[in-house]
Order: C-alpha cells, then structure tokens, then sequence
C-alpha cells in the first residue's frame, strides 16, 4: 500500500457526499494532491462554488463572509496551508464563525521530503493552540463519518475543527521514480 | 520617490457617505483603523456592516467576495487603507478569477500606516493599486485623485459589473474617530439577522 490507494473504497466520494449532505455549499482550497480527486468532485457538483485560493490565509476570511450572507463552507488545504491561517483565526474567534478545513497532512506517515516535516509534526498543535478541534483519519473507512461529525459540530456549535488526513490514508509523495 | 507631491486631498468622508448615506441595501465590509469608522460616519452602527479590528488585516476583500458569493443578488462594498489592501493584494486574482459581478473594493489611500504612526507605505513609493488589479482582471479598476470624478467613481462602486475597484487618493490628515462597535459576534448576529439567516 505504498501510495496509499485502497482499492475498492472511494473515500474522496464519501467525503464529498459528506460534505453535500452538511449542506456546504462553498469549497475553498489551495490544491494538494490528497485532495485532487474530492476537489474535482466538488467542482463537478451544482450545489458547490469551488473557489481556488492564491493563499490558504484567505480561507478563513472567505468562509466567515460566505456565513454572514447564509452560507456554509469548508477550507481544504495542505499541512503548510495552515501555518499560512494563523492570524486570520483570530477573525473566525472574534466572530465565533463556524470553520470547517480538512487538511492533508505532508510530514506525516512515510515522508520523503524533509521540507514537510516542519508543518506536518506543527499541525495538530497549531489547531489546538487555536482552540480548534483536531481529528485525525489514518484510514479511509474514517473519512466521511470524521468529516460528518466534525461538521455537525462546527456549524451546530459554531465552532471550529480541523480533519487532518494523514499520509498513512493517501499515500506519500514519491521521489523515486 | 521622496517629496513626491500628492495627487490629491479627497475627503474620505465624503466619498464614503455619497456612497452609503441613506443606502440601506449595500452590504458593507469594514477594513482595518479608520475604514471602520467611514462605515459608521456614513451610516452608523448599521446591520449591514461588517468591520474587522486587528486579526484579519488583508483580509477583508475575501471576506467580501465570500459574502458577495453568498448574497449574489445584494451589492456589497468592501472599504479599506491602502495599507490593509497591500497585504491582502493576494486577494486581487482569487477576486479577479471568480468576477463577482456584485462586488466592489474601495480603497481609501492616504499612503498611510495611520494607525501606527504615519508610517509611509508603498502606495506613496509608485506602487499602483488599481494597475494591480486591472492586470489582475478587475472589470473596472480606477484611482480616483480628481473632486470632479467622485460622482462617476460612486456610480461604478454602486452600480458597475464587477468586480469593480476604486483607489481614492485621500488626505493624509487623520480623519476623526468615532465610537464603534467592535464586539465581532454583535456585527455577525445583527448581519445575519437583517438577512433574515437564523
């Protein structure tokens, strides 16, 4: 299981239909390759404006406004994204806007590339310093109820949550071929 | 670039309040120090006003297209410094590559970190904002220096196909402060609920 792909188990599917039946209708995401598929899910779906970010920080501010006018989003990013949010966090806290992100989490399980580790090993401790609940989903049979019930929580609580996939789901990044 | 003459000494004041004086219907996101206070001279502590204080700086033009995104049939005007918009010009090709066709970016120029000092920033230095976002695809992307064209400048704020961008070149006097609100979930329950969002 190398790269991570589990056959027979279409988890960026489930996670999509997750995020269509928490009835979110914005998606905001700086690319990463353990989202390429629920991206190009989320893209394709009627329901959703998928909106491509030059930088993760404007995830928060995005989301806190797509709420003011009655929407619900979701942030996908990488590891590194996150260090690139921490200020704007302190929007969605004065606001006590809901904040929903699922991050793939580079650094993790079987990384290659020593320039990950840095964000990966800060990403639970930075989602917890910002008084975020932290989920970690190491398998793909995890994922959409994860996501499920971090959502649920996110905008019946108003609060926010971080799902972080870990490599060990999608797969590392191979150098080697 | 030094001693350079300023262009102009519009009143931000002024501009603010031909575009939102008596306009209920505009939703308004307030930038970081003074845009905030513009929100309230023009329409007070209004529902429909949104302001960001200290976290979010270069923030608020996303937090305008989130909410134009979300409200595509109201106007939405964001107003911010020159220096909050310098950080948040990252902002101009999300806006720009999404073209929300109701949403303007107005920003009140003063070549000013007035908050903290009077600081120069880069806007004073040759730095052209409106050329940054009309290269970036902003549909109307305009300084306003000229008292003459400040009718026409409203106009596209309120009325254009966006996104529309205007950089007003204001006085670097300090413009008054005002009493303001800045308890974040008053500003987001009030919004919502004039929206009529439970």
């Amino acid at each position: 299981m190398e790269k991570g792909e589990k056959v027979g188990h279409d988890w960026h599917a489930d996670v999509h239909q997750a995020l269509h039946d928490a009835r979110i209708t914005v998606v905001a995401y700086v690319p990463d390759g353990g989202h390429r598929r629920l991206i190009e899910l989320c893209r394709a779906d009627p329901m959703m404006r998928a909106v491509p970010l030059a930088c993760e920080s404007e995830g928060p501010c995005l989301l806190a406004g797509a709420w003011l006018g009655g929407q619900r989003g979701v942030l996908l990013m990488q590891s590194s994204g996150l260090g690139n949010c921490i200020n704007n966090f302190g929007l969605i806290k004065a606001g006590q806007f809901p904040f929903l992100t699922l991050i793939t989490v580079r650094g993790s399980w079987g990384e290659a590339n020593p320039w990950m580790l840095y964000m990966g090993r800060r990403t639970r401790p930075l989602l917890e310093l910002a008084d975020f609940h932290a989920y970690e989903v190491d398998a793909a049979v995890d994922a959409a109820p994860t996501v499920t019930a971090a959502a649920q929580m996110v905008f019946a609580c108003s609060s926010g949550a971080g799902v972080m996939l870990t490599q060990r789901l999608f797969g590392a990044k191979r150098f080697d071929q | 670039m030094t001693n350079k003459a300023r262009k102009s000494d519009l009143d931000r004041r002024d501009v603010i309040k031909r575009i939102l004086s008596g306009n209920d219907e505009v939703l308004a996101i307030g930038g970081l120090g003074n845009a905030g206070y513009d929100l309230v001279a023009a329409r007070g502590e209004h529902p429909l006003n949104f302001t960001i204080h200290g976290a979010g700086m270069g923030g608020a033009p996303t937090v305008g297209l989130g909410l134009a995104l979300a409200q595509p049939r109201r106007r939405v005007v964001v107003v911010l410094g020159d220096g909050d918009m310098l950080m948040g010009t990252v902002s101009l090709a999300t806006i720009a590559a999404q073209r929300p066709g109701n949403l303007a970016i107005l920003v009140m120029d003063n070549e000013r970190y007035q908050e903290t000092g009077a600081q120069a920033t880069a806007t004073g230095m040759g730095v052209d904002l409106a050329g940054m976002a009309a290269a970036a695809g902003f549909r109307v992307a305009l300084t306003l220096d000229d008292a003459a064209r400040i009718d026409d400048a409203v106009d596209k704020v309120l009325r254009a196909p966006g996104p529309v961008f205007v950089n007003v070149k204001i006085s670097d006097v300090p413009a008054q402060q005002l009493p303001k609100v800045r308890d974040g979930v008053l500003m987001k329950l009030r919004f919502r609920g004039r929206l009529g969002i439970d």
